[in-house]
């Protein structure tokens, strides 16, 4: 017994070492290095202000931008994480059927129903994405809040397009993020978004892009 | 389902399938102590760790000492992770002043992440401070999981080697495994999760003020590192609450797919090692060729519950707690992927898979995850099954059986058969307390079957030590944290132990050379017999829990009954 537990613990120092500090401090100063931006985050910044992560889904409510699909914790991140109500569940099946109004009030002049993605909740409660369907069903609300004519809403969503990575893996969807910066940008509205290298809080007081790598 | 879902599914199968032999005779080099080709960069580390430690890597054990030398590390383990979550604010690196954990929160994740199982009751963005992921989960992510693999090579040893006391030198195994399997890999697929999105910082938490003027506080962290191990080592644990589902774990269709490719790779590997390390490659090959016809066997069932209507909602595919970037197809796959091996990690909220889908998830776990497994846990879950068909089958033709020019014997076979009942006892004992206790039913977040399956997915997560859960059930309660961290105690101790048992009995064993009588373990009628066998075993035990959760919720469902 002793005679193991010296080396156990000894040993256990050792990973904890390595694996717990060398390792994720070795990875956190070459990600820094070559993927800058990713290990960052990929915040967008635009007017000098940080406007949100492009991975990170965010609350549109206004009839002027896209909306994303529900979410089960109102796309505050702090936790992630989905409803988990089940398929049977009575709970789900009224909010569904509410969200289900709710969007055919707010899209009278869009055909058929309402995508399913913009009814059921997403398993994060963070997706920055919603399908093609559900931004094209989107449009025509859109196109008469901006006053834009709706080919050009569509070509917007054409242009933010995410098509298969490498052909063949995962679904085709819009970012919604970026379409809505996209829209915004179509009409002059701010100037474009800028991504930042590496966002610090601080970054929102100081306007424009910082340089500093530090991890 | 469409062309493009088939494309994927026949993709990742192919890719696995060819990435098992080269990984698993590397593998075996590792183990036999031959020299590798990361020998050269990475020797002095090895050595490093043994110098360190006070170490004779060379010395051989015998099986008693060999779990000793493993249950002390796992012991120290579960102490130092208790302690650091609960000191945890006066240490560095909290940049959000996080508090300490609760004493009950801290002994379940502590056992849980020393038992490779991951199970969280916390959300870890709100919970554990940079420190605490690295220093605490992130090493158990790499050490538990070389535990695994060392038990898995000493049992290789034990059917190997002849008339022999010993099984190998535990420190070596969990040190060579660490050093020149995990932590390479490691390194090079935390760089590719970067470069994906996943995020590496030590930065805190960020405010930002989205287009509609709302406030938005995106949490970060040095992610990548831990989630690299998280998948190759089938732990499971995620950084943040919603685990791969979360766009800073599992930002793209192609983080995702490597990252399943990732939970099979060196389980799937282990079956090839093992036809190296005993000369006897068609089995391995057999070995895997049952994992993978059950695999997808059970997916396809799973993709077919799922693609089917919900009579309740008039929906096929349900988009409830999946993401628009994996759609149902890469959800369905990830869930078979992430319970046959023991990993738990989830990119897609199982609680509202189809009923069926979230039983055949239970289903993988409840097999005891021998469908490739978690890491070394997998190979020594399945080997269990393997010498009881091959005891059933010595029984039909009245014959002492023997497996690998091993006669096996009473004790063997009581060994065998302690480590498959130690789990199936902890689900159903678990869950039939729970469902009788107050405090079992007042954490249920879901009404009728499905609050039971909720229950029955908990202890099957735990016994198994997979980590993934039907999360609605609130976990993080002092009866629930200290029912499931006994029940993952036992589904690891209880299996590990008896397995070790077995390989020194056989280690000590004289070959015996295969006669006209013996039942051949690599051809087709064994692999259909050891099918049988695990679907029986599993059928028998499960059938009556299964029936009332998943099986009555999708009758139900097929009648449009809502809960």
């Amino acid at each position: 017994m002793k005679q193991s537990l010296f080396p156990a613990i000894r040993i256990y120092l050792f990973f904890t070492i390595l694996l717990g500090l060398a390792y994720p401090y070795l990875m956190t100063g070459i990600s820094q290095v070559v993927f800058a931006k990713q290990a960052s985050g990929e915040f967008l910044s635009r007017g000098g202000q940080l406007i949100g992560a492009k991975l990170i889904g965010q609350k549109f409510e206004k009839p002027e931008y896209f909306w994303p699909r529900p979410s089960a914790v109102d796309y505050n991140p702090l936790p992630s994480g989905g409803t988990n109500l089940g398929p049977t569940s009575a709970d789900l099946k009224k909010a569904v059927d509410e969200r289900r109004v709710k969007m055919k009030a707010a899209n009278p002049d869009s055909v058929g129903e309402p995508p399913q993605d913009l009814l059921f909740a997403s398993a994060s409660g963070l997706d920055p994405q919603i399908s093609v369907v559900a931004a094209e069903y989107q449009a025509p609300r859109i196109a008469k809040a901006r006053k834009l004519p709706q080919e050009k809403v569509g070509d917007i969503i054409k242009q933010n397009t995410e098509s298969r990575q490498l052909g063949i893996l995962g679904e085709v969807f819009v970012n919604v993020l970026t379409l809505n910066l996209a829209l915004d940008h179509a009409q002059g509205i701010d100037t474009a978004p800028v991504l930042l290298p590496v966002a610090t809080p601080s970054a929102t007081a100081t306007p424009g892009p910082t340089e500093s790598h530090t991890s | 389902m469409g062309f493009i879902d088939v494309v994927q599914f026949v993709l990742f199968v192919l890719l696995l399938t060819a990435i098992t032999p080269p990984l698993g005779k590397y593998m075996a080099k590792v183990f036999e102590g031959e020299r590798v080709w990361l020998s050269r960069p990475l020797g002095w580390l090895e050595r490093l760790t043994y110098r360190f430690s006070g170490i004779h890597e060379k010395e051989e054990m015998n099986w008693k000492k060999y779990a000793v030398a493993f249950m002390l590390f796992n012991f120290v383990g579960i102490v130092f992770l208790t302690v650091i979550q609960m000191v945890q604010s006066r240490l560095p690196l909290n940049p959000q002043g996080l508090p300490n954990v609760s004493w009950h929160s801290a002994v379940n994740t502590a056992v849980s992440f020393v038992t490779n199982t991951n199970w969280q009751g916390y959300s870890g963005e709100v919970t554990m401070s940079y420190l605490t992921q690295m220093i605490a989960l992130s090493v158990q992510n790499f050490v538990s999981a070389a535990c695994g693999m060392a038990v898995a090579i000493a049992l290789i040893r034990g059917i190997s080697r002849r008339s022999s006391s010993t099984i190998g030198n535990f420190w070596a195994d969990l040190t060579r495994c660490t050093v020149y399997i995990l932590l390479p890999v490691c390194i090079i697929f935390t760089l590719v999760l970067v470069g994906q999105g996943v995020v590496q910082t030590f930065k805190p938490s960020i405010d930002v003020t989205t287009l509609e003027g709302l406030k938005q506080t995106i949490a970060v962290g040095p992610a990548a590192s831990q989630i690299a191990i998280k998948m190759f080592g089938t732990n499971g644990g995620g950084f943040f609450n919603a685990n791969a589902a979360h766009p800073y774990e599992n930002p793209s269709a192609l983080s995702n797919f490597l990252q399943m490719l990732a939970i099979f790779a060196i389980g799937a590997g282990l079956t090839y090692t093992y036809g190296i390390m005993t000369k006897a490659r068609k089995h391995g090959w057999i070995i895997y060729g049952v994992m993978m016809a059950m695999f997808v066997g059970f997916t396809c069932i799973s993709l077919y519950s799922e693609y089917s209507t919900n009579n309740l909602f008039h929906q096929a595919g349900m988009m409830e707690g999946k993401e628009t970037r994996f759609g149902i197809f890469n959800s369905v796959l990830f869930s078979t992927v992430t319970t046959s091996a023991s990993c738990g990690a989830v990119n897609a909220m199982h609680s509202s898979l189809s009923p069926l889908s979230g039983g055949i998830a239970m289903l993988n776990m409840m097999l005891g995850e021998i469908i490739i497994g978690g890491v070394g846990a997998g190979f020594y879950g399945i080997m269990l099954f393997i010498l009881l068909t091959v005891f059933i089958a010595g029984l039909m033709v009245g014959r002492t059986p023997e497996y690998m020019g091993k006669k096996i014997e009473a004790r063997e076979m009581t060994l065998v058969i302690l480590a498959i009942l130690a789990p199936c006892t902890a689900i159903l004992v678990g869950t039939a307390i729970s469902a009788i206790a107050p405090a079992g039913l007042s954490s249920l977040a879901n009404k009728g079957p499905h609050g039971f399956s909720e229950m029955l997915y908990a202890y099957t997560s735990a016994a198994g030590n997979n980590g993934s859960a039907f999360a609605g059930l609130n976990a993080n309660t002092l009866f629930y944290n200290l029912m499931l961290a006994v029940t993952m105690f036992i589904g690891r101790f209880a299996i590990i132990i008896p397995i070790l048992g077995v390989a020194g009995s056989l280690a000590q064993k004289k070959y015996s050379p295969p006669s006209a009588g013996t039942f051949e373990t690599d051809s087709g009628t064994f692999a259909i017999l050891l099918v049988g066998v695990i679907l029986i075993v599993g059928a028998l035990t499960f059938l009556p829990g299964l029936s009332l959760g998943p099986i009555v919720e999708h009758l139900m469902m097929l009648k449009g009954q809502s809960f």
